[in-house]
């Protein structure tokens, strides 16, 4: 046990262990981006699952394709980007092979997501309950006044003071927090299995980011939803994830429990992650570098995607793509040497 | 509101009084009008008592207050040709380019709507490209060339449309109408078309697709409002534009309205008649803008906000 990593509950992992089936399942999820200098991997079979009233973390430095990954999962990729391979599937359907209209119907009950880019995300020229109610508008075919009054509980519900009034104000009028939770009450509006959050803290100050954790945390065991965290921040990963799943230049490098791969990290990157973290270190500190920088989209290599910061680098790790292999009980990583990590 | 309106129309005042000035002092320098009114055999006593009569042997400056201080009683002269009142002329042929320029525009602003936003919708596709070239192209040729092309192929040669005039009913509407409409609809299309890229490439867009919100009523519903500012200002400023091209299209077509009136009054130096319609125009665009402004404030909050403080 060499992992120093020493912050609140590390370790521990999230409240509520997630009990129920694998609601949403990933698996060897591949997105291509097309390039002025032609077409580049984003994300590289990427392969996880998640259940109700779970929260898993996607977890990697900035530009690992953690966003691509969850707009690829929610079928909202920008136009220059594609699903290549792969299937996620929500419930038993695969949403990639899915028609326009079956995504439709299920954007919204049953899959929603909190984008990354929260403080723009509102449409500035309506007032916020117009943009609460079109969910139900949408989906239950509401009557405006109905959807308002909707719109006005669910206001009440992510902590809005005074919903009754500020139902007709508009976006720019709310503070980054409350932008923020009124974007969560818009994902969850009708109740989806599966909750994705993209950086959801990442723009706020560090006292509204715990406010934040704490109502999607309720707001999961409430409505039992599964929730994907995407995050770069370790602290809250630690605190706030039951399972974390590593990503590294568009692949999976290492995931597993939490307390597991944060206690004994079985992939070099996941433990230059660790190690990079001062001891005592807070929630918020960003992912320090580990020496060098992740390749660009077009420089990765072909055999192990982290040969060149990797210091535990053999001949095979530059021939060969290591495949995810298990090293513990839920437990994978994809490293030639993964025996010889945390030692 | 009412403050607004009040900035408004003190910060027009100026623009307004100067463009008066120039018509009443470019208009006296195209020389007296005298020669024009009178027989060739006029004596110079004739002559002198007419320019006599009109104030035209005052200094400008004089002839300039004299006529200011009328129209602060809401005297804007007489007509030399007709002696009519030169209010009257202006307001009774007014409604016509008014219903000529709104026809004008709503057609333009419902083909800009329907086309731009269908090209927007699929940026570089074939459609987008074509309607593209098409726009181009009408924002660019200059309308009183497809004016006389319109009269020469319809009225001329197929003979189905009247070359001028307004006695034919609906008939007599399609070649000015059309006439004028091509550059808006060139000019606006290709706004709308860049606004709703941008607002279809916003995230509120994607954020209302991640609720399930379907192609129309993500344009329906959310993109549209957003796109209609800019496409709001290209209109105020076309339709202003449209007082100069009505200039040339109602002499082409002999409409009877105010740019008709306007190039009628120079030829016959009717001084009192110029600048009634100039001054009508004028008036016209600063409500225009207002108009403007207000619907600025209907469309966006912040906008609202910004009048009040
Ligand atoms: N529209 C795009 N065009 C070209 N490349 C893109 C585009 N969007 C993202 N990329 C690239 O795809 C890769 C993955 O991006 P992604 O946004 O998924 O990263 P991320 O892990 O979410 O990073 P961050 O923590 O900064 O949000 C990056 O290298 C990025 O530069
Ligand atoms: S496979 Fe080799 S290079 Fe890659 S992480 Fe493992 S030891 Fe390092
Ligand atoms: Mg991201």
């Amino acid at each position: 046990m060499t992992a120093t990593y020493d912050l609140p509950d590390a370790g521990t992992g999230g409240t509520a262990a997630g009990t129920g089936s694998v609601v949403l399942d990933v698996d060897g999820l591949s997105v291509d981006i097309r390039t002025p200098q032609g077409v580049v991997r984003a994300v590289d079979g990427v392969s996880f699952g998640a259940r109700r009233g779970e929260t898993i973390a996607l977890l990697g430095e900035s530009g690992c394709g953690k966003s691509m990954t969850a707009q690829a999962i929610v079928g909202l990729l920008a136009p220059v980007a594609d699903v290549s391979a792969g299937e996620v599937r929500l419930d038993g359907t695969d949403l990639v092979t899915a028609s326009r209209k079956q995504r439709r119907a299920l954007a919204g009950p049953e899959i929603a997501i909190v984008f990354q880019d929260a403080l723009t995300a509102l449409n500035p020229v309506y007032t916020v309950g117009y943009q609460l109610a079109e969910p139900f508008r949408i989906h239950r075919g509401m009557s405006r006044k109905q959807a308002r009054t909707e719109a006005i509980a669910l206001m009440k519900r992510v902590g809005i003071p005074e919903p009754e009034s500020r139902v007709d104000n508009y976006p720019h009028q709310f503070s980054g927090g409350m932008r923020q939770r009124l974007l969560i009450a818009i994902a969850v509006a009708l109740s989806p299995t599966v909750l994705l959050a993209d950086e959801p803290t990442t723009a706020l100050d560090v006292t509204v980011q715990a406010q934040i954790m704490q109502l999607l945390t309720d707001l999961r065991s409430e409505r039992d939803m599964a929730v994907v965290l995407i995050t770069h921040d370790l602290a809250l990963v630690s605190e706030q994830a039951d399972r974390v799943v590593v990503m590294y230049a568009g692949t999976v490098v290492e995931q597993g429990p939490v307390g597991e791969v944060f206690g004994r990290p079985r992939h070099p990157y996941t433990k230059g992650l660790l190690d990079s973290v001062p001891a005592g270190a807070t929630r918020g500190s960003d992912l320090r570098s580990i020496g060098g920088s992740p390749p660009e989209l077009q420089d990765i290599p072909a055999a192990c995607v982290y040969q060149d910061r990797c210091p535990l680098v053999q001949d095979i790790c530059r021939t060969e793509r290591p495949a995810p292999r298990h090293v513990g009980t839920d437990h994978a990583s994809a490293c030639h040497f993964s025996e010889e990590v945390s030692r | 509101m009412l403050t607004f309106l009040r900035k408004r129309a003190l910060t027009s005042l100026l623009p307004l009084l100067l463009v008066l000035l120039g018509v009443f002092v470019l208009a006296r320098l195209t020389g007296n009008p005298a020669s024009l009114y009178l027989p060739e055999s006029a004596t110079p006593a004739q002559r002198a008592a007419f320019t006599e009569r009109n104030g035209f042997d005052d200094p400008i400056w004089r002839q300039l207050l004299d006529y200011l201080g009328g129209v602060l009683q809401f005297d804007f002269g007489t007509s030399l040709r007709t002696g009519e009142a030169a209010s009257t002329m202006a307001l009774r042929a007014f409604p016509a380019t008014l219903q000529l320029a709104a026809a004008t525009m709503i057609i333009a602003i419902v083909l800009a709507v329907v086309i731009g936003s269908w090209a927007a919708y699929r940026p570089n596709s074939i459609a987008d490209r074509i309607s593209s070239f098409l726009s181009m192209t009408a924002a660019s040729v200059p309308d009183f060339w497809i004016a006389i092309m319109g009269i020469y192929l319809f009225a001329v040669v197929l003979g189905v449309l009247p070359t001028s005039g307004t006695n034919a009913g609906a008939l007599s509407w399609i070649l000015p109408v059309a006439t004028l409409a091509i550059r808006p609809v060139g000019v606006l299309t290709q706004v709308v078309r860049g606004a709703m890229v941008s607002a279809l490439s916003a995230p509120y867009v994607r954020l209302a697709r991640s609720t399930g919100a379907g192609d129309v009523r993500v344009v329906t519903h959310q993109a549209l409002r957003n796109a209609a500012a800019p496409a709001l200002t290209v209109a105020g400023d076309l339709t202003v534009g449209l007082v100069n091209g009505a200039v040339v299209v109602e002499t082409i077509f002999g409409w009877p309205g105010i740019g008709k009136l306007m190039i009628d009054s120079i030829v016959g130096r009717d001084f009192a008649v110029l600048q009634a319609a100039v001054l009508l125009t004028a008036i016209s665009i600063f409500v225009l803008n207002v108009l403007i402004d207000l619907g600025y404030a209907l469309l966006d909050a912040r906008v609202r906000e910004k009048a009040k403080a």
